[in-house]
């Protein structure tokens, strides 16, 4: 019950909170939710941005709670989107192809590159007892300055931005674009919803689901009954990192159609640990999470212009539902302390 | 350009970069030495160099050519105080330190760039008026090459220095670091022994905001300058790495810093000393992340956390 309680009360408390705070800075705190769900949902555009946007957080959530059921903290997946957008604009600009095979084998070698980048830390940590957290923090800034150097240097020649991928490569939907008011919506929701059925079905219906989640919850049990824990740990970090790769994809090859360089993060990973951990790591708790975090994202984006309240609004409010999911412990503890006395 | 001239410019500008990363490093030591996780240094320092400049536009006429000093203290005590969000969240609520810290980083960023549109209308404020300036140390700046080196440098790197100093001592010299070294190990040991575990660390998380706040504003103050989203991205967690990097040490840390700091500094103004013209950027940008994970795998000396970072300390439960 709890799963689904700490969540829910903590989403009610960051919107609650970010009401307080509009109140405080002389804003209309309904005119500012308002604002923020016609920016969601208001007209076909903002409908079809919403989803762009909750495509790739529902990967990157999924990334984040793989590793999670398997005990493990995936901070890397930022570095993971970047390699995985990066090797998915490689292959679909640099490379011709068929249509449809194109594109799946630019999701593939996307989904093998941020595999490989999660693989690094699980290696350390199955070999050497390496900590995964420190380990994904550094693989994230030589992801970004890796890309950002192959992308000046072998992509392209001296230029800050990719060339478009080719037709055959992307992910663009013309037809859904063009119901949606031109918005950038791509098929990308098709591979996220798949991929967290794919989630469901490895972790709760396979034998090698059932391993990764008896690693992650006793390490030390899983090994006495002859699990192999280190190989466990190294799987879990490399489909963990294929499932961030493929939403580093989901922007290279369907919102953007191309890489360029960056000073900074994408976000997406960062963003994927909130989702996850909102989600309870499930995967459909992912997928809700997801649509929640993606309309208050898009929707903040229309908060200043039509109730004047400043975007960054949504990531206090974002940062403080983190927090109070986090110290779920105190919900719980009130909660069961106010069950108690009713009775 | 002369070989010596050139040295002497990398070594200064190194020192540049390197105190925002000893300060905030330092802070990281305190906090994982009493078992707390801080991936929030980034936040603490976004912190910082927040309230830092805020405090500089603001106050600039009332305080003069004291201006960045006071900012300095603004920024320390104001971080010290959000600090105290990390602290309530990992200690006592139990929430996972990772995450916690994750959330803290998140905050910063929005409370600085929220504030910042309420503040100044835009994403950035405008340039401070009155930052730190190099000082020339009389007599000793005029020694040849070394002087340019060492002594014309912000005051702030050497405050920075002192700080590593002081923590040094504090950690391994008096009964207070003892004291919150034996809860960063054996946390149930220390209690028994009458030491209240629970504020020693809250202590220390808010020594690690305080001096992460002081990286940040020296940060803000001496290079950057103003304030927006591009101001701190990434030095938190490099201090987070010099940390890890310097094996939970003050003076290891200090060290690391320094050779970041270095790292930093080729990076950026690389292209136009000869020595290191001819290295591709990219391999200088990545070194300090791949050696600290070098360092963790063992390859440069083990690196030994404490031994209960990262657990919350239950009282009664063994």
């Amino acid at each position: 019950m709890f799963n689904i309680l700490v969540p829910l009360i903590s989403v009610v408390l960051g919107l609650l909170a970010g009401a307080l705070i509009m109140i405080s800075f002389g804003y209309n705190p309904v005119a500012g939710y308002a604002a923020m769900w016609n920016g969601a949902f208001g007209d076909a555009y903002f409908l079809g941005e919403t989803v762009r946007q909750v495509t790739p957080y529902v990967l990157s959530g999924l990334a984040v709670a793989f590793a999670m059921r398997a005990g493990l903290l995936n901070i890397g997946v930022e570095g993971q989107v970047i390699v995985g957008w990066l090797a998915a604009v490689w292959i679909g600009s640099s490379f011709g192809m068929p249509p449809v095979l194109h594109v799946i084998v630019a999701l593939l070698v996307a989904a093998i590159a941020g595999g490989l980048w999660g693989f690094v830390p699980g290696l350390l940590k199955a070999k050497l007892g390496v900590h995964e957290v420190i380990v994904t923090i550094m693989m994230n800034y030589i992801a970004l300055y890796l890309s950002n150097s192959l992308i000046r240097g072998v992509l392209t020649d001296g230029s800050d931005r990719t060339e478009n991928v080719a037709s055959t490569a992307s992910l663009a939907a013309p037809w859904l674009r063009e119901i949606t008011f031109f918005s950038r919506i791509h098929y990308g929701f098709i591979v996220a919803l798949l991929m967290a059925f794919t989630m469901w079905f490895v972790l709760n219906k396979t034998t090698r689901g059932f391993e990764l989640r008896a690693v992650g919850s006793n390490p030390f049990a899983s090994e006495y009954a002859g699990m192999k824990v280190g190989r466990n740990i190294i799987i879990a970090m490399v489909i963990s990192g294929g499932f961030a790769g493929l939403a580093g994809a989901m922007e290279g090859l369907g919102t953007f159609q191309y890489a360029s360089v960056s000073s900074g993060f994408t976000n997406i990973g960062f963003d994927g640990i909130a989702v996850a951990l909102l989600g309870a790591n499930t995967a459909i708790g992912v997928v809700l999470a997801a649509i929640l975090f993606g309309t208050l994202k898009i929707g903040a984006l229309n908060m200043p212009t039509q109730a004047g309240v400043p975007t960054e609004l949504v990531d206090i409010v974002i940062a403080l539902i983190i927090l109070f999911v986090a110290s779920g412990y105190v919900i719980r503890w009130v909660f069961l302390k106010f069950s108690k006395e009713g009775k | 350009m002369g070989f010596l001239d050139a040295l002497a410019i990398m070594v200064s500008s190194a020192l540049v970069f390197a105190a925002p990363l000893i300060f905030t490093a330092i802070g990281g030591v305190f906090s994982e030495r009493s078992g707390i996780i801080n991936i929030g240094l980034e936040g603490l320092m976004v912190m910082g160099a927040f309230v830092g400049i805020v405090f500089n536009l603001t106050f600039a006429d009332m305080f003069g050519a004291m201006t960045p000093w006071i900012s300095m203290l603004a920024a320390m005590v104001l971080s010290a105080i959000f600090a105290l969000v990390h602290a309530v969240a990992s200690i006592s609520f139990r929430a996972d330190q990772v995450v916690s810290g994750v959330a803290i980083n998140f905050l910063a960023l929005g409370i600085g760039l929220f504030l910042t549109r309420e503040f100044y209308d835009r994403g950035q404020t405008d340039i401070i008026s009155q930052p730190f300036f190099t000082r020339d140390i009389p007599i000793l700046s005029d020694i040849p090459v070394l002087g340019r080196m060492f002594f014309e440098t912000y005051p702030s790197t050497y405050l920075a220095i002192a700080v590593a100093l002081i923590g040094w001592f504090v950690l391994f010299k008096t009964t207070f670091g003892l004291r919150l070294r034996a809860v960063g190990e054996h946390p149930m040991a220390a209690d028994t022994n009458g030491i209240k575990v629970y504020r020693m660390r809250y202590i220390a998380v808010m020594i690690s905001g305080a001096l992460g706040g002081l990286g940040g504003a020296t940060y803000a103050l001496t290079v950057a300058q103003s304030f927006s989203q591009a101001t701190i991205v990434g030095q938190g967690f490099m201090s987070l790495a010099a940390v890890i990097f310097g094996k939970w040490h003050p003076l290891g840390a200090l060290g690391a810093a320094i050779f970041f700091g270095f790292a930093q500094a080729i990076s950026v103004n690389g292209a136009s000393w000869p020595l290191f013209a001819n290295i591709p950027q990219v391999f200088l940008l990545i070194l300090p992340y791949v050696l600290t994970i070098l360092a963790l795998a063992g390859f440069i000396g083990r690196a030994e956390a404490p031994k209960s970072l990262g657990e919350p300390y239950i009282k009664g439960s063994r």
